[in-house]
């Protein structure tokens, strides 16, 4: 069993095996299920997702805050004109990203990664990655438990909660797996995943959890639009031979120190940072004067 | 390690917008749910800490409902809950609660039907996680991931040795077991996290074992 990213590369790279084959054996053993059951139970994960970036790209869906919805179609529509300034995949992958949370924020079917709030960045980064790769259901699968093996790290030595370790636990987390899991899926070493993922958790460090009126949707869909992005940039980078001069585990210890250290008011109670600007407070007032229920 | 799966980390499938307060919610109404082993008349509600501030706009309350009515985190029905519970006879009352809990995302859940009645408190800890941390009176952690087996037994010397014999005869492996109790000598609760489903004959078995007043399952 790896307790931390080191043992996970050494397990990885000493028998060479990819990553998603050491969460998949550990799955096996942990559980005692047997490994096609696991892989079936994640290929049911993926098609959630898909059907949720599916929905969220052609629908204009809409939170019942009215807070979210919608912002993933413009971002289709804008990238149909041709004109943009950063790269297709990129601003695929980050639509893709939206287009789930507002799925989510619109109480849709999603599949949590590592929770709801941060669900848009492992799928907006692989499903923004289609054109470009065209990966196999199969290794779209082995990109999840990449993905879920990074995560399984962070949340075993670390926190993915933002109420425990602000947004940086979440979204923070979410853009470290993805970064972890496309340097596979692209065809990168374990030890590159690695990198990746510390690249990339080293740049959500501090981020607040913030909420305006305490719901997942304002500033999270967008923090998952650019967790997307970054996760991307972080990939490439270690694709290219950079490395973090602050080890993958020691980035994942400095987060959690972090978040110990984080006050309250930053850590989801609404009562900081953007939950606490001008604006976010009269929205807070705006949603809680009205029913948020649909069935009263 | 607190997480023990990787379908804790890509997962759960679920209804949006929040793990904690939707999923974790709807996870917590189910055990409250599965533990009284039948649909409720009534079911009395109470929101703590973040739960109590934003259940509205995160759906917490259909989440809790859907729970009760045995939905799943991702039963689309989630979000007709309170119909749904309406058409069925079942009576809700949710309360805002002020007072401070150990964790910001607590609920209180009393499920009644004629004189049966239980009452459990849950905490969401994350991710769709949650952990059972009170039981009609009773200090516990569990966490609802595993099955379970809970059983309400007099405090007297060899009831415990007496259910792992049961357990072992069948060959059930304990994972994780705690036992607490109001008073020394009086009612006491052994909780008991196994790593397979257990049948009917088993709790049939345990039940007939001297001092225990009652036994439930609990499945994944």
């Amino acid at each position: 069993m790896f307790r931390n990213v080191a043992e996970l590369i050494e397990l990885a790279e000493s028998e060479s095996k990819t990553i998603a084959n050491v969460m998949i054996e550990q799955e096996v053993e942990v559980t005692g299920r047997p490994r096609e059951l696991i892989i079936k139970q994640m290929k049911n994960n993926l098609k959630v997702m898909k059907e949720a970036v599916e929905r969220g790209i052609s629908e204009r869906v809409q939170s019942v805050s009215g807070l979210t919805g919608g912002d993933a179609i413009l971002l289709q529509e804008y990238m149909k004109k041709g004109q943009f300034l950063s790269s297709e995949t990129v601003l695929d992958a980050v639509s893709k990203a939206v287009a789930t949370n507002e799925v989510n924020a619109a109480m849709g079917t999603i599949c949590a990664t590592p929770t709801a709030g941060s669900a848009g960045v492992v799928p907006g980064v692989l499903f923004g990655m289609v054109n470009k790769l065209q990966p196999t259901e199969e290794q779209m699968v082995d990109y999840l438990f990449t993905a879920g093996a990074f995560g399984f790290v962070v949340a075993n030595n670390a926190s993915i909660s933002g109420a425990a370790g602000g947004c940086q636990a979440e979204v923070g987390s979410a853009t470290g797996m993805a970064a972890a899991a496309l340097v596979q899926l692209a065809g990168g070493t374990p030890s590159q995943s690695a990198e990746a993922m510390a690249i990339a958790l080293k740049n959500m460090l501090g981020l607040v959890c913030d909420p305006v009126a305490g719901l997942v949707e304002v500033p999270c869909v967008k923090r998952n639009a650019i967790g997307a992005s970054i996760a991307i940039v972080a990939a490439d980078m270690a694709l290219a031979g950079i490395t973090s001069r602050i080890p993958c585990d020691e980035v994942i210890d400095a987060m959690y120190k972090i978040g110990q250290t984080m006050p309250e008011a930053l850590r989801e109670t609404a009562q900081g940072g953007l939950a606490a600007t001008p604006t976010g407070r009269e929205l807070e007032a705006k949603i809680f004067g009205m029913s948020l229920n649909k069935n009263e | 390690m607190k997480y023990r799966t990787v379908f804790d980390i890509i997962g759960p499938v679920m209804i949006g917008p929040s793990s904690s307060h939707t999923a974790g919610a709807a996870r917590i109404g189910r055990v409250a749910r599965t533990l009284f082993g039948q649909q409720p008349d009534y079911a009395d509600i109470y929101f703590y800490g973040s739960f109590a501030k934003t259940y509205k706009g995160h759906g917490t309350d259909v989440a809790i409902v859907g729970g009760i009515l045995d939905f799943d985190t991702s039963d689309k029905r989630i979000t007709n809950s309170l119909e749904i519970a309406k058409q069925n006879g079942l009576g809700i009352d949710f309360h805002e609660e002020e007072a401070i809990t150990d964790h910001p995302n607590t609920a209180k859940v009393v499920l009644r039907k004629g004189e049966d009645r239980i009452e459990l408190v849950g905490i969401s800890v994350g991710g769709g996680k949650i952990e059972i941390t009170e039981l009609n009176g009773f200090q516990l952690r569990l966490s609802g991931n595993h099955p379970a087996i809970l059983v309400v037994h007099n405090d007297r010397y060899g009831v415990i040795a007496g259910v792992s014999n049961v357990l072992a005869k069948h060959e059930v492996n304990i994972g994780h077991m705690e036992v607490s109790r109001k008073e020394k000598g009086q009612e006491a609760l052994m909780v008991i996290e196994v790593d397979q489903n257990v049948d009917q004959p088993l709790i049939k078995e345990l039940e007939a074992l001297a001092n225990i007043t009652k036994v439930t399952k609990i499945h994944d």
